[in-house]
């Protein structure tokens, strides 16, 4: 039955509705909260728009190359991460098992960054916000010392949400708050990745999109708001002297990598459940520059927020120290105003020196309220929340505004649940016969439970540990040996031959020279660096303790050492997989050569992988 | 006799002036701001205002001790300055020398606050009396939390998508199940009533069972 038509391979393996659907899940996968709160914040203390220099060549020579890469290789090996490196050689599955690793840790603690959005989210339905104000101390008398302290914003953070621990050997108790709010994350991720890409499938649809729209609503109201232009002025004036500082390249060059969301295993599974004949190449190019638009159409907004806080900062200074004046020399209301400011002050100065000597005024300077630069956590919820709570209408903006944050990292959850998810599909840990929603469930289930230690009043120090090790000095190794892997062990001609085969163009030299020279030496330079800055000095933490006599600064501790001992766990482990797995197969051969009725493994092309 | 006046009258004039002035005992400082109050509707402090707020603080001394016959002479007002901000001090009525202790009139105030400062059109924060603090209100809480009432919501349509789409999953693996079962289903039959890969009826119908070939051949041989 020659004239009878093949049976698709595809049909066992579940597939994308359409294309739209797989890049913008790619995309929702790189575009994450790392986008709004860490690339502004580069910017800013690297030297403004100068730092798009090593951004861009760290983009050019890094991030597009080892994209492609990924999804070149997930989309010709039809696997998971731990399928395809067994595919390509048993040797190398160690890769792929370190992939899994580190996606089920960052998925761990990336759930709790969004319950802590999902927190704030719930609260403000409220008027006034409850960040806005602080509570009153028992006997009424005044506001809570703690809160009064600091400020209203950082109490709410620091005392109402995480109810922190001034240490981090002090565990604290669980907070029965963040365990609803964690419940209820997970069960928006079980409800969106229940059934693998048939549902995440249709969820990336709203949550990929939507913050774009809301990034644009933000944009014009920020454009709107005063001291807005002194924000974006001072962000995008370029200082080419900070290029000439290693560490700006070096920033760069990890923002790239992690930003990107590489090494995850992620960006293979979604890969893998394409059709074989789709140019992966054209979909790298537009996935990496869609993500670095957005880092820079991301960063616009929250500059003219930043730069308007600072702005309402400088004009509550000013307007302090006049009632101050008028108060202490009894001159009439409205006497004195900010465009005046500066004369009255010399003016009193000099005829009153003493009087004026004694009101001990802040000196007021835009400058520095500019200056204070916070990434992270720290400025979604401490720096934002305090600009909303200045702007008219704030419930409606902290909705908006935490709907986006919660988006931005929905769609990395799926990513991220995707890379553990996939592999162990294809590992048969449940039989074949049970439905997808078991496991799934099973996953979301047990990453719950775990994940319950960093509601404990100590958790943010954890989940800080977690983001600096776990989820930074694995994935360089595993991107290294990908490329390694890739290149000299299944051997860059035959993978050049696959890509064409699905591509339907020749290899360019660009990818050429960058997956055989430039992306592994520039990973190797990465990791080197990277490494040899945290051992440079004792990791150390900041802690919020009330009875620090320096507060409400933070107090600046030392890791215990069994708090050490486990960061350079999480940091080694998922490296450590590799040289073991292949270890293991090394045995395993070993003991099949000795039994003669076995035959030599299988070797295979792209074409003939099975699905 | 108009001497005598004159000296009595000044005698009073000073002995004021000893009693009201700046950190004087049982003196108190107010400092008043009604642009920051009013805006553009402020009005202007002058003698008039000032007649006013003796009359309030008279009022307030009445109404805290009630067999007080406290007039609105004996409120001493001195040291208006620009800002507006005076010193005041409550005289005896009985004695007119000497000054009611300062407890008594901060008490009186405190009680009469909110009067004095819609008088004014103004509010704790405007109407300063520098030495009387003001306890704070608490803020309005509704009985259950907003917060609650948001996560239930949240969480209730969370809950209703997931049974949702187990439930269709159930739903379509049953179906599946159902299917695959028709179809094997359909193939015994089918293979049933399949002989030498005839079908049975078709043999039936050309009579094939009984071979008349050899049936024929009986008569040619003789029964025993």
């Amino acid at each position: 039955l020659s004239g009878a038509p093949e049976i698709p391979k595809e049909d066992s393996r579940p597939q994308w509705d359409n294309k739209f659907q797989y890049i913008l899940s790619c995309i929702g996968f790189a575009v994450g909260l790392g986008n709004v709160w860490r690339f502004p914040y580069l910017c800013q203390i690297h030297g403004g728009g100068a730092f798009l220099i090593p951004y861009f060549i760290a983009l050019l020579f890094e991030g597009i190359p080892l994209l492609h890469l990924e999804l070149a290789l997930g989309q010709c090996l039809r696997k998971g991460s731990i399928g395809a490196w067994n595919t390509i050689s048993p040797y190398l599955e160690g890769v792929g098992v370190g992939s899994w690793m580190v996606s089920v840790l960052v998925s761990l603690y990336y759930n709790i960054v969004l319950t802590w959005v999902m927190w704030y989210f719930i609260n403000s339905f409220q008027e006034p916000l409850p960040w806005s104000v602080c509570p009153l101390n028992e006997n009424r008398t005044g506001f809570n010392e703690e809160c009064y302290e600091s400020t209203a914003v950082n109490y709410f953070w620091y005392r109402k949400t995480l109810n922190i621990t001034p240490d981090i050997a002090e565990s604290g108790t669980l907070q029965w708050w963040l365990i609803l709010c964690l419940a209820t994350c997970w069960a928006i991720v079980y409800l969106c990745t229940i059934r693998g890409i048939e549902t995440t499938g249709k969820a990336i649809y709203v949550t990929a999109i939507f913050p774009y729209l809301v990034l644009t609503i933000f944009l014009i109201q920020g454009l709107t708001l005063p001291g807005a232009t002194d924000g974006l002025i001072y962000l995008f004036t370029p200082n080419l002297n900070s290029l000439k500082n290693p560490r700006v390249w070096l920033d760069a060059a990890t923002q790239i990598f992690f930003s990107l969301s590489l090494a995850f295993g992620g960006l293979i599974a979604f890969a893998s459940y394409n059709p074989t004949k789709n140019d992966c190449e054209k979909d790298a190019v537009a996935v990496a520059i869609v993500n670095s638009m957005t880092s820079l159409y991301a960063s616009i907004p929250v500059f003219c927020v930043l730069g308007f806080k600072a702005t309402t900062a400088y004009w509550d200074c000013l307007d302090r120290n006049i009632i101050n004046i008028i108060d202490e020399f009894d001159l009439p209301e409205e006497s004195i105003m900010r465009q005046n400011y500066t004369s009255w002050i010399s003016f009193l100065n000099s005829s009153y020196p003493e009087k004026f000597a004694g009101l001990k005024l802040k000196s007021c300077n835009l400058q520095e309220f500019l200056d204070q630069s916070v990434s992270g956590t720290g400025l979604a919820f401490i720096v934002f929340t305090q600009a909303i709570i200045l702007m008219p209408g704030s419930q409606a903006w902290a909705i908006l505004f935490f709907i986006m944050l919660f988006s931005l990292g929905l769609s990395s959850m799926f990513g991220n649940i995707e890379g553990v998810f996939t592999p162990l599909l294809e590992l048969r840990i449940i039989p074949k016969s049970a439905p997808k929603e078991l496991l799934s469930g099973i996953i979301c289930l047990i990453s719950f439970l775990i994940a319950l230690c960093f509601t404990l009043g100590s958790g943010s120090y954890w989940i800080d540990i977690f983001d600096r090790y776990a989820g930074s000095v694995p994935l360089l190794v595993i991107a290294f040996f990908e490329v390694i892997g890739v290149v000299y062990i299944y051997k860059i001609k035959r993978f050049s031959k696959d890509v064409e085969r699905m591509t339907g163009r020749k290899l360019n030299l660009y990818w050429q020279i960058t997956w055989r020279l430039i992306s592994p030496l520039l990973l190797l330079i990465v990791f080197m660096a990277f490494l040899t800055l945290q051992m440079q000095k004792p990791p150390s933490y900041t802690a919020w303790n009330p009875k620090y006599e320096g507060f409400p600064m933070k107090e600046e501790k030392v890791y215990p050492p069994w708090v050490q001992a486990i960061c350079v766990l999480l940091a080694a482990f998922p490296c450590v997989c590799i040289p073991l797995v292949a270890l293991f197969h090394l045995v395993k051969q070993k003991r099949r050569s000795k039994d003669p009725s076995f035959g030599p493994p299988q070797v295979f092309s792209c074409q003939g992988a099975n699905s | 006799m108009l001497r005598a006046l004159l000296l009595t009258l000044s005698v009073v004039a000073i002995a004021q002036a000893e009693l009201c002035k700046p950190d004087a005992q049982n003196a108190f400082k107010v400092r008043i701001s009604i642009k920051t109050a009013l805006g553009d509707n402020a009005y202007a402090w002058d003698a008039n205002e000032e007649y006013l707020f003796k009359a309030m603080v008279a009022f307030a001394m009445r109404r805290y001790s009630s067999k007080s016959t406290t007039q609105i002479s004996n409120v001493l007002l001195c040291n208006v300055t620009d800002r507006v901000s005076f010193w005041f001090v409550v005289t005896d009525s009985s004695t007119n020398v000497t000054t009611v202790p300062g407890s008594e009139v901060e008490a009186a105030i405190r009680m009469t606050r909110n009067r004095i400062n819609s008088a004014f059109l103004l509010s704790d924060k405007t109407l300063q009396f520098l030495k009387i603090t003001s306890t704070l209100s608490p803020p309005v809480e509704p009985s259950t939390p907003v917060w609650l009432i948001v996560f239930g919501v949240v969480l209730c349509l969370i809950v209703a998508g997931i049974v949702f789409l187990i439930v269709s999953g159930i739903q379509k693996h049953k179906k599946k199940n159902k299917e695959s079962a028709e179809r094997e289903n359909l193939e015994e039959k089918v293979e049933v009533t399949l002989e030498n890969g005839i079908p049975c009826e078709a043999l039936d119908l050309k009579a094939g069972r009984i071979n008349g070939v050899f049936a024929a051949d009986d008569e040619r041989f003789t029964s025993l």
